[in-house]
């Protein structure tokens, strides 16, 4: 049930962001400026912002960046602690000691901390939110993938592979990756919902998508100035974070409950 | 197993200001510069110097507790983070206690009318509080409780009001977390025989869940919240920016504005380097409270 609801919620945005032109004929970036903080209309379904801009065109243009990062962040993170890990797991020893401690030192970093600090040095943009959360997210992905190697290193399947004298490289991706791949779908469904909020907090910090450019976390950011007189700034873009966020932990959720092999 | 780790996030944090695009001195100051003050800050940075002898410095320096000066305030950068450290310390902990009080008897209540209404509202109000991002709970509570109905002030420090609002903010996420947590917990507890057996005694049932079932299943639910410290931790960095609480999270953010690098390594470290000083904190508590683990 919530994961049908989660996949809903999922292409919902997705169609939103697609569909966008349809939707709205509004340019997110005009200014009808004697409107300004107009609450919704049939016009403005969502109303209009400070500066008299469609909320709802501003929403479209920010899903596509939520769902862009979220992409981007979770398949260039998937791939990289993909191959990491797995040839952490499978070849053991210093190789596997060394990526370990880097491991180590990434997750002393909490949270988005180390995204903070690298969008800070390197300058607000979009780019680089994305290489932050990167930098920060491969190792979740390793760490997973490192784990199942481990263990599938041991077994009789592959152990014959290697005694049959295949290389590592193929025994990795003929046997450790497809035996990790279930795990690395949910860990990337959830991974997402975590990305999507990552940019919209950097956002809204000031260190993402910069103005002019609609981004989700920049607009609730807009919002707080006007939380008496036009509470539609922040309930919109935050309503829309929410269910895409809830959508994706939703799926991840049921693909977990489907995959697991206790079922 | 600590101290490199440490190491690690030193060398890391240090390396920053070598990230910044172009001459950090020049960004700090801004591209209309003159050069001879340009040249002045890099020498005080210690930027005119090699990378090594710099790398030797600032760890002989964070050794010593000396995280060098802040370029916006003119101060020690320590002496910025301790003005705000008790701030930040008294936001982290009524989060962390609002979270317990919610969480606990949340996830008890759904432990023991496991699968019927009541627990499938509490499970699902955690997944919501889980996907609710605190920068939009915050202007929301700010919303309906500050700027509406009257009750708490909108933002600043100073009060127990003042508290209540950031406080729900951060926790609200925890809360959502340890309350299923605590009713998986609840739930295995509830099948071990020293359960069946309590009842057989004659033991009422709430006396049953409250003084056995949930004691033990406090175990797991402790490490949790431990482990969670550091999500609490990045989590006031927003909120403190939310309702202006004068903490460490905003002095990060108004340090990054003001591309005062110094600063901004200062917060980076000491809030990692206390991040993995939690962990390891968790670790012996949980140690101390499941003696297998001492064996071990």
């Amino acid at each position: 049930m919530t994961f049908k609801l989660g996949v809903a919620l999922v292409v919902s945005v997705v169609a939103l962001a697609l569909l966008g032109p349809w939707l709205s004929p509004y340019d997110p970036a005009a200014q009808l400026l004697p409107l300004r903080l107009q609450g919704p209309t049939w016009a403005h379904p969502f109303g209009l912002d400070e500066l008299g801009r469609d909320i709802l065109a501003r929403l479209i243009v920010g899903a596509r960046i939520s769902l862009l990062v979220g992409v981007a962040v979770v398949s260039v993170s998937a791939t990289v602690g993909l191959v990491i890990g797995a040839v952490a797991g499978y070849a053991g020893g210093w190789v596997d000691a060394l990526i370990g401690r880097i491991m180590d030192v990434l997750l002393a970093f909490p949270g988005i901390l180390l995204s903070i600090a690298l969008v800070a040095v390197l300058g607000p943009s979009l780019a680089h939110v994305v290489l932050a959360l990167v930098v920060g997210g491969w190792v979740g992905y390793a760490r997973l993938v490192r784990g199942q190697a481990l263990k599938l290193r041991e077994l009789e399947f592959v152990q014959a592979a290697r005694a049959l004298g295949a290389p590592s490289w193929r025994v990795i991706r003929d046997h450790v990756i497809p035996g990790v791949l279930p795990a690395l779908i949910v860990q990337s469904t959830l991974g997402m919902a975590g990305a999507i909020i990552a940019e919209a907090s950097l956002s809204f910090l000031g260190l993402g998508v910069q103005p002019p450019t609609p981004s989700w976390g920049t607009m609730l950011d807009a919002g707080r100035g006007h939380l008496l007189d036009a509470p539609h700034l922040t309930l919109v873009p935050g309503l829309a974070i929410a269910l895409l966020v809830l959508g994706l932990n939703f799926v991840g959720d049921g693909l977990r409950d489907r995959m697991s092999p206790r079922g | 197993m600590t101290m490199p780790v440490i190491l690690g996030v030193a060398t890391l944090v240090f390396s920053l200001i070598h990230l910044v695009p172009g001459d950090p001195a020049q960004s700090m100051l801004g591209e209309s510069a003159a050069q001879g003050d340009v040249a002045e800050l890099r020498a005080r940075l210690g930027l005119d110097r090699p990378v090594l002898t710099q790398y030797v410095e600032y760890l002989t320096r964070a050794v010593r507790g000396d995280l060098g000066t802040s370029f916006r305030y003119g101060t020690p950068v320590t002496r910025e983070i301790g003005a705000r450290l008790a701030r930040t310390a008294q936001l982290a902990f009524a989060a962390m206690a609002i979270a317990i009080l919610i969480a606990v008897p949340l996830g008890t209540v759904a432990a023991v009318f496991r699968g019927r209404p009541i627990d499938q509202a509490a499970m699902t109000l955690s997944l919501v509080g889980v996907s609710l991002p605190n920068f939009w709970l915050g202007p929301l509570l700010a919303m309906v409780f500050a700027v509406g109905l009257g009750w708490l002030p909108v933002s600043g420090a100073g009060s127990l009001a003042h508290l209540v609002l950031p406080a729900i903010t951060l926790g609200a996420a925890l809360a959502a977390v340890l309350a299923r947590l605590t009713r998986t917990s609840v739930i295995e507890e509830l099948q071990e025989l020293y359960v069946v057996a309590a009842r057989a005694r004659g033991l009422s049932w709430s006396r049953t869940v409250i003084r056995h079932a949930l004691r033990n299943s406090l175990v797991p639910v402790v490490t949790v919240i431990g482990l969670q410290f550091g999500a609490v931790l990045t989590g006031t960095i927003i909120t403190e920016t939310i309702f202006a609480w004068p903490g460490l999270g905003r002095l990060l953010i108004q340090a990054i504005g003001f591309r005062d690098y110094p600063l901004v390594q200062g917060c980076i470290l000491f809030i990692a380097v206390t991040y993995v000083g939690m962990n390891l904190l968790v670790d012996l508590a949980y140690a101390w409270l499941d003696p297998r683990i001492r064996v071990r």
